[in-house]
């Protein structure tokens, strides 16, 4: 129900932060993921980032979807 | 696009799919929640990729589908007052109320404007200080955060022409009522990621205990639509009833705390009415006391004549997973996304739209 | 740190700024260049000895032109909003969006007629920059603006500028396109990415707030087709899919021609933003408009050696296969997705609106 896709931040000032969605720019509140830092990925809905996609989790989601058993 | 693309790999889609296929003998009703699922699911054809056994469900998670016809009633007649700017989420644009809908009003010259964020409505309040903003907020729990932190926002700089009218919904609550009825049976159900991800996983643990359903968070790729399935047929096989989280790249157990927070400060529980399913006990959010000022309800007292519900429009019904679209006597012949009879046919993420325009 | 990168509304695009320059001492269009006396004739002078051809310099009342063959007749008006945006403006879409409706039919496009309807008080200076850019978009295409017409309206009783443009185009013996031609076992090629136009419409419009660098893809496609046709004259159909995008156009002809279409949504090729900006919004890239894109419904045949002149063309270098034309579910599109699952495609249903859900 709710539309909200990976980010990449480019810069961060308080709780505004460029981000970056396959080269479209643009910014986004980011106060509810208070821990995050330039170059990681977010999830925007909305204009907002709703949390930090986890890197290592998702390598391990695909890993995962690779099994065979 | 990273962490899209890597999710829309058609070897691993059929591998998935292989393993779906192991569970031949168990023949299941799962429910996808959330309209954004039920959207992928239509939009990459996934349904036709599923062995007969495997039936989805569409469930409420279409917050326009399950909005009441009183509060649409509610929002078309706030658009009929000249001073008033309506911004709202792009769906809500053209759902049919019971005589009229916004679009309509747009065209008798209601000022309606559709925005993308939050933000862009506090852009137009303060671009038109003499005019008076509405935001139709309507959403989830992903999206009564963001909604908060605005009006948050709104309170701190002054701002004094900007008002919410607040039809928030929450999830669990009308999974627990769907339960309640036992009109269909639901095997399991696929619950909405990005809901989750500020209400954790921990917030269905009682549907898998007291009600004995496994349930699976998703994402919103198609491999993990499939992976979930799997996931639920899983459990189903090995007869456990667990909250799993397939999405656990953004969902974790206890949620997003600051989002919590946010929605806490601003808004309480409150009973509240949703199509098809009725009233259902503290299954919305209102706004708190001290935010008043900010309530288009309180402020503007929007009145609505005998709010109707077309009777031949089968929402309730689909929105309960109880009749496919294609049940519904209009469907296709005279209700059609050009011209709706009810909310289902109007958003992206309908049910009754998915059918027509993938079906 | 440089606060303006947060001020998206300063990355408007140069032309507009460049215009604004202008702003001050700037002559205004005013109800008399409308009046037919002076002004208007000095208003037309500046159309005609931009457009410098024989038939418009007479100034007769109708241009008169020489013909022998098959005549393609077309018409459509522009009212984009804004006129001006990355990858072009109205004058160059108005010139290029009827020289690529003569060119669906396989016309060899030959001259034009441009009427202009105006809003009092818009900049002269702005005219002449569209004067100017529908000049270099006929000369890039060849073709000659021979006759035309201006009108100006009351403040409010247009947006700025509407632009109308007609145009008449010749097609050779042997040649016959049409969106009924389509046959089964046809290939679809498609000549490039798609929804680019929309998407950059919709970033210059600045109600959303986001940056990207796509471009309109407003271009003339008579030399791609002449090319083509050089090489086979057995196209069956061919569409520009504007309005609509792509999905539209494909069901267009499978109605028409009353056939199947089959694509795989994997050889569709879109720009890496514009798929960015369509996942943000919730669109389809598949109903964004176009402006410079063609399908083509080719015989097996021939398909290898048309994919191949059109790749050497500026304008079809990212051509693809795109599917084909089948006898199953008669005049409906199904496209094979990236997982392998299958659904319909229909056609564009109202307008596509942002959505969070
Ligand atoms: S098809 Fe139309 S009338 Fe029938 S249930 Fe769906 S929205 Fe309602």
């Amino acid at each position: 129900m709710c539309l909200a896709i990976p980010a990449k931040i480019l810069k961060i000032e308080d709780n505004l932060a460029l981000v970056d969605m396959a080269g479209v720019k643009r910014q986004a509140d980011i106060r509810m993921v208070s821990n995050a830092r330039v170059g990681e990925y977010v999830l925007i809905h909305a204009g907002f980032a709703i949390e930090k996609i986890g890197e290592k989790e998702a390598e391990e989601t695909l890993q995962l979807l690779r099994e065979i058993i | 696009m990273k962490f899209v693309d890597e999710f829309r790999d058609r070897a691993i889609a059929e591998r998935i799919v292989k393993k779906i296929e192991r569970f031949d003998s168990l023949k299941v009703n799962l429910m996808e929640v959330c309209g954004t699922h039920t959207m992928v699911i239509f939009k990459q054809g996934l349904k036709g990729m599923l062995p007969k056994n495997v039936n989805l469900l569409s469930g409420p998670g279409c917050p326009v589908c399950v909005t009441s016809q009183e509060d649409i009633d509610k929002t078309i007649e706030l658009a009929k007052d000249e001073n008033v700017i309506i911004a709202t989420f792009g769906d809500m644009v053209r759902v049919p109320g019971t005589n009229s809908s916004l679009e309509k009003e747009r065209g008798n010259g209601a000022d309606v404007r559709i925005i993308y964020s939050p933000s862009e409505a506090l852009r137009i309040a303060r671009e038109n200080p003499a005019r008076r903003v509405v935001f139709l907020a309507i959403g989830f729990e992903t999206t009564s955060p963001l909604i908060a932190a605005s009006l948050l926002d709104v309170q701190k700089e002054k701002i004094d022409n900007f008002y919410i009218f607040s039809s928030h919904k929450l999830i669990p609550p009308a999974m627990e009522a769907l339960l309640e009825s036992k009109e269909v049976r639901i095997d399991g159900f696929i619950c909405p990621g990005h809901v989750s991800v500020t209400i954790g996983s921990n917030a269905y643990k009682f549907i898998a205990q007291k009600y004995n359903v496994p349930c699976v968070i998703g994402g919103f790729e198609p491999l993990d639509v499939l992976q979930s399935i799997y996931m639920l047929l899983k459990q189903i096989k090995e007869k456990r009833t667990e909250v799993e989280i397939e999405y656990f790249r953004a969902v974790h157990p206890e949620g997003n705390r600051i989002a919590q927070e946010l929605i806490d400060e601003v808004f309480e529980v409150s009973d509240v009415m949703w199509r098809g399913l009725g009233t259902i006990p503290k299954s919305g959010l209102r706004l708190k006391r001290k935010f008043s000022d900010f309530d288009a309800e309180k402020e503007f007292r929007p009145k609505t004549k005998k709010s109707k519900e077309n009777p031949d429009c089968a929402c309730g019904e689909v929105l309960r997973g109880v009749k496919k679209p294609t049940q519904c006597k209009l469907y296709r012949k005279i209700c059609t996304p050009e011209e709706p009879y009810g909310p289902c046919m109007v958003s992206s993420e309908g049910t009754c739209a998915a059918y027509y325009k993938y079906g | 740190m440089d606060p303006a990168w947060f001020l998206l509304k300063a990355h408007v695009q140069p032309i507009t700024n460049m215009v604004k320059k202008f702003k001050d001492n700037e002559k205004k269009i005013l109800l008399a260049h409308g009046s037919g006396g002076k002004l208007t004739h000095q208003l037309i002078k500046s159309f005609v000895k931009k457009f410098r051809n024989l038939p418009l310099a007479k100034l007769d009342d109708s241009a008169v032109l020489k013909f022998k063959g098959k005549l393609a007749f077309t018409t459509d008006s522009y009212v984009v909003d804004p006129i001006y945006f990355p990858g072009g403006d109205i004058g160059k879409l108005a010139v290029n969006g009827t020289v690529n409706d003569l060119a669906m039919v396989g016309a060899r496009p030959l001259y034009l007629s441009a009427a202009a309807i105006i809003e009092e008080g818009f900049s002269l200076v702005e005219l002449e920059r569209i004067i100017d850019s529908m000049n270099r978009a006929a000369r890039a295409a060849g073709v000659k603006i021979v006759t035309g017409d201006t009108k100006v309206v009351e403040k409010g009783g247009a947006d700025k500028i509407f632009i109308n443009t007609s145009g008449i185009g010749l097609i050779d013996s042997g040649v016959d396109i049409s969106s009924k031609n389509a046959r089964i076992g046809d290939r679809i090629i498609l000549s490039g990415t798609i929804g680019d136009h929309g998407i950059a419409i919709l970033s210059a419009r600045e109600k959303f707030d986001f940056q990207t660098k796509v471009k309109s893809d407003s271009q003339p496609l008579n030399g791609i087709v002449w090319e083509i046709l050089k090489v086979s004259k057995k196209v069956h159909a061919l569409r520009d899919p504007t309005r609509g995008g792509l999905a539209t156009s494909l069901n267009e002809i499978a109605e028409q021609s009353g056939v199947g279409i089959e694509i795989e949504q994997e050889k569709i090729p879109v720009e890496e933003e514009v798929k960015g900006v369509c996942e943000m919004l919730g669109f389809d890239p598949l109903y964004i408009a176009n402006e410079g894109k063609l399908v083509a419904f080719v015989p097996q045949k021939d398909c290898a050696k048309i994919l191949n002149v059109m790749r050497k063309n500026r304008y079809g270098k990212d051509a693809q296969i795109i599917g084909t034309v089948v006898s199953r579910h008669k005049g409906r599109v199904v496209v094979k997705t990236n997982v392998g699952g299958e659904r319909v495609l229909d056609m564009l249903t109202g307008e596509q609106l942002p959505r969070i859900c």
